[in-house]
């Protein structure tokens, strides 16, 4: 080793031209060997197969501006005119055209809710009074009846806006309930755990449509004779039940996570069953378990699309509806992409808050 | 005590909510003049069906049309079981890849379609199948013998008596290869020889039921479909529901499987990995050896879930008119008004099917779970 001199600096180097720059990217990452190359020169085939042909047919030889199908079948790309022609009912169901305005004040409110309580400041009683406030709101200007508002019956309610409400009504009403199924699920009284076990494990044990029928053609005949749930309120109901035994399975794996010395220090502290609950164990249980909670959420976003197989007018049935239009027909695949992209927006910036809360939760526990 | 009190109290609110269910119903059935019961299962069920795995015309019985309807659940449930966790295994792998485009590629295939409705998918491939491609005159022809158009896709069979031949040659190749895998494990625990078995597994599968067919002098014949008139006639036909609702399954069940694979994968700890190559073990070996074992203890719990799933999603086959049980079923208690009968039977199916996967699936990882002494 040649000693340095001291005071002078040592003149500095550039790294090897093999490990930096572009080229040298290209080598370790695409042409590391002969296996890797072969994959990449294949993919690269394929992507230009693929992309230039979609990107023609999505954009450069859609059609925007057509008025009637028949200009749209010319061309032949997209045809995004029937989307422009059918935006309306698509997005909002068959509300009735005038006020199709109520429906979209809601809908901005809802989805504003929803990014508000992503804001971790707002993690306290707000959120509480923010989603009272909001759902009120959203109840007024869509079956209106006051402040001057026409009347609008809840069957003509439809689209983008009943598919946010069917999921956030589910996902507010499940939490709580899935709370007192997964405390009761740990619970040392047997009967109440029986009671909880058999519930969770038989709504899990069947598919969601089941119970969506069941809340069709069943739950009529639940009730006494004269009484009647209207087919919305049926619908939502089914798919709360649905989401609450799976979130008490999330919680559950959380309440697991919590040692067995912070549930006997609370006990001798000397608080009650409940106070135990809410004071000690939920706060850290929940914390634990929130990224897996939001993936529920957009998997319970997702669900509500099975509404259409009872009829209910959420935003693919009014896809559906949409492409009966006679005049109209041959470009489902135009609307179904569409309506795809809406939701894949909601699901997927869910999913990507999840994945930076997860990073900024990850306060100790662990390594 | 005071638990005493509560779990009675419990007990009589469930207790008394299901006699007031049971009550009002009864009350309304008679209401109604709907008897209850399964009576209704030997009855004539009088509409066709599309798809039928086993004998079945609408002269049958209501209870035979409901079995056919099992049957398809169970066939595209596990079909899709099968090659979602092909597909999902290998681009769980490619997002790990070393190529900087295959992990891009695949991670925009996993986050666009785990962020679809299933049911969404479903209708965009069925629009796709019955609206955009040809009709069976101009079938699209990618394969020799492979047709596909709007009618479905076609598929060339074998056929004649060598097909028994066949089988039992494949299933005694089972036996033994699994005779073959124990011995080998013996073997290499005496005696340290490392014997080829995965080779000689091959070997067996191919040669043995080709030799006895050969031996056999039976006849062995393809049987590929052939444009007649309007539609195909010969090879095996996927209907275009079959073929939307396979689709569907298997590339929005694949998405999810991806994930799990990855995690599994990056569940084991790099030093495990370069521990094993010190070892001077090859990579295949590290990756079957070192590896697998480890990450499949991961994997295995949420895999099982999503077979679950796959079976349970396969209902939605009702939106595409595929006839699974849910459609049959529904066709049933609509003509029959039969409707608490038919769901509890829907519940019970796959109550019944949940459960099976879930004990197998908990035998297996009991099987590979860690030891720990």
């Amino acid at each position: 080793m040649s000693a340095a001199t001291p005071g002078v600096a040592i003149s500095t180097e550039k790294a090897p031209k093999s490990s930096v720059g572009v080229l040298a990217w290209m080598h370790g990452q695409l042409f590391s060997s002969p296996i890797n190359s072969l994959l990449t020169i294949l993919s690269v085939w394929l992507l230009l197969v693929s992309v230039p042909a979609m990107i023609d047919w999505l954009f450069l030889s859609s059609n925007l501006s057509a008025t009637t199908a028949d200009q749209c079948r010319e061309s032949t790309g997209a045809c995004w005119a029937m989307i422009v022609e059918k935006h309306r009912i698509i997005l909002f169901g068959l509300y009735p055209y005038d006020e199709q305005w109520r429906p979209l004040i809601a809908t901005f409110l809802l989805v504003g809710a929803i990014i508000l309580s992503g804001w971790r400041v707002l993690w306290n009683m707000w959120l509480l009074v923010m989603w009272t406030v909001v759902l009120a709101t959203v109840a007024v200007f869509m079956w209106g009846g006051v402040f001057g508002l026409t009347y609008v019956e809840n069957s003509q309610w439809g689209g983008l806006p009943l598919t946010l409400i069917l999921s956030t009504f589910g996902i507010a009403l499940a939490f709580p309930l899935g709370i007192v199924l997964a405390l009761g699920r740990r619970s040392d009284m047997p009967a109440i755990k029986a009671i909880c076990v058999v519930y969770i494990e038989l709504v899990r044990g069947v598919p969601l449509i089941s119970l969506l029928f069941m809340s069709a053609v069943m739950l009529p005949l639940f009730l006494p004779e004269g009484m009647n749930i209207d087919k919305l309120l049926r619908a939502q109901i089914a798919i709360i039940l649905f989401a609450a035994a799976y979130m008490a399975e999330t919680i559950r794996g959380g309440l697991q996570a919590i040692p067995k010395g912070q549930f006997e220090g609370a006990e001798s502290l000397g608080l009650s069953y409940w106070q135990q609950m809410r004071l000690i164990v939920l706060p850290q249980a929940l914390k634990i378990v929130i990224p897996p909670l939001v993936g529920l959420f957009i998997a319970l976003f997702k669900d509500t699309s099975l509404v259409v197989i009872i009829g209910i007018f959420d935003l693919t049935q009014a896809a559906k509806v949409a492409l009966t239009d006679q005049a109209w027909r041959g470009f489902s695949v135009e609307v179904y992409i569409f309506i795809s992209a809406i939701y894949f927006v909601f699901c997927y910036s869910m999913s990507k808050y999840s994945q930076s809360l997860e990073k900024r939760l990850a306060t100790g526990h662990e390594r | 005590m005071r638990a005493i009190i509560y779990q009675v109290i419990a007990l009589l609110a469930v207790g008394s909510a299901i006699w007031f269910l049971i009550h009002n119903t009864l009350n309304n059935l008679s209401a109604r003049n709907i008897s209850t019961g399964f009576g209704f299962l030997s009855k004539e069920a009088g509409f066709a069906i599309g798809e039928t795995p086993i004998e079945y015309s609408p002269a049958s019985t209501y209870a035979r049309a409901i079995t056919v309807g099992l049957l398809n659940t169970l066939r595209v449930a596990l079909i899709g079981i099968v090659l979602a966790t092909i597909l999902g295994t290998i681009i769980g792998i490619a997002r790990l890849s070393r190529n900087w485009l295959i992990r891009k590629i695949s991670s925009i295939y996993v986050e666009v379609m785990r962020n679809i409705p299933l049911l969404l998918q479903l209708f965009f491939w069925y629009a796709i199948i019955s609206e955009t491609l040809p009709g069976p005159r101009q079938a699209m022809h990618p394969l020799p013998g492979v047709f596909v158009s709007n009618r479905g896709i076609q598929m060339p069979t074998v056929q004649g008596e060598g097909l028994f031949w066949l089988f039992v040659g494949l299933a005694v190749a089972l036996v033994l290869i699994f005779g073959l895998f124990k011995w080998a494990r013996k073997n290499q625990e005496k005696t340290g020889q490392i014997f080829p078995s995965g080779r000689w597994s091959i070997a067996l599968l191919l040669l043995l039921p080709a030799g006895l067919w050969f031996f056999s002098g039976t006849s062995l014949s393809l049987d590929v479909p052939e444009l007649k008139g309007f539609n195909f006639a010969g090879g095996m036909t996927l209907s275009p529901e079959f073929a939307a609702l396979l689709l569907g399954l298997v590339i929005y069940t694949a998405a999810f499987i991806a994930e799990v694979v990855r995690s599994g994968i990056q569940s084991v700890n790099r030093g495990q990995w370069e521990a094993a190559e010190a070892l001077g073990l090859k990579r295949s070996h590290v990756l079957r050896l070192i590896v697998l074992p480890q990450a499949l203890r991961v994997i295995v719990p949420p895999m099982t879930s999503q077979y679950l799933n796959i079976t349970k999603n396969s209902s939605l086959a009702v939106a595409i008119g595929y006839p699974d049980i849910v459609s049959v079923i529904n066709t049933t208690l609509n003509q029959t008004g039969q409707a608490i009968e038919g769901i509890m039977m829907i519940m019970a199916a796959y109550l019944t099917v949940s459960l099976s996967i879930s004990v197998f699936m908990n035998w297996y990882n009991k099987r590979i779970a860690l030891v720990e002494r």
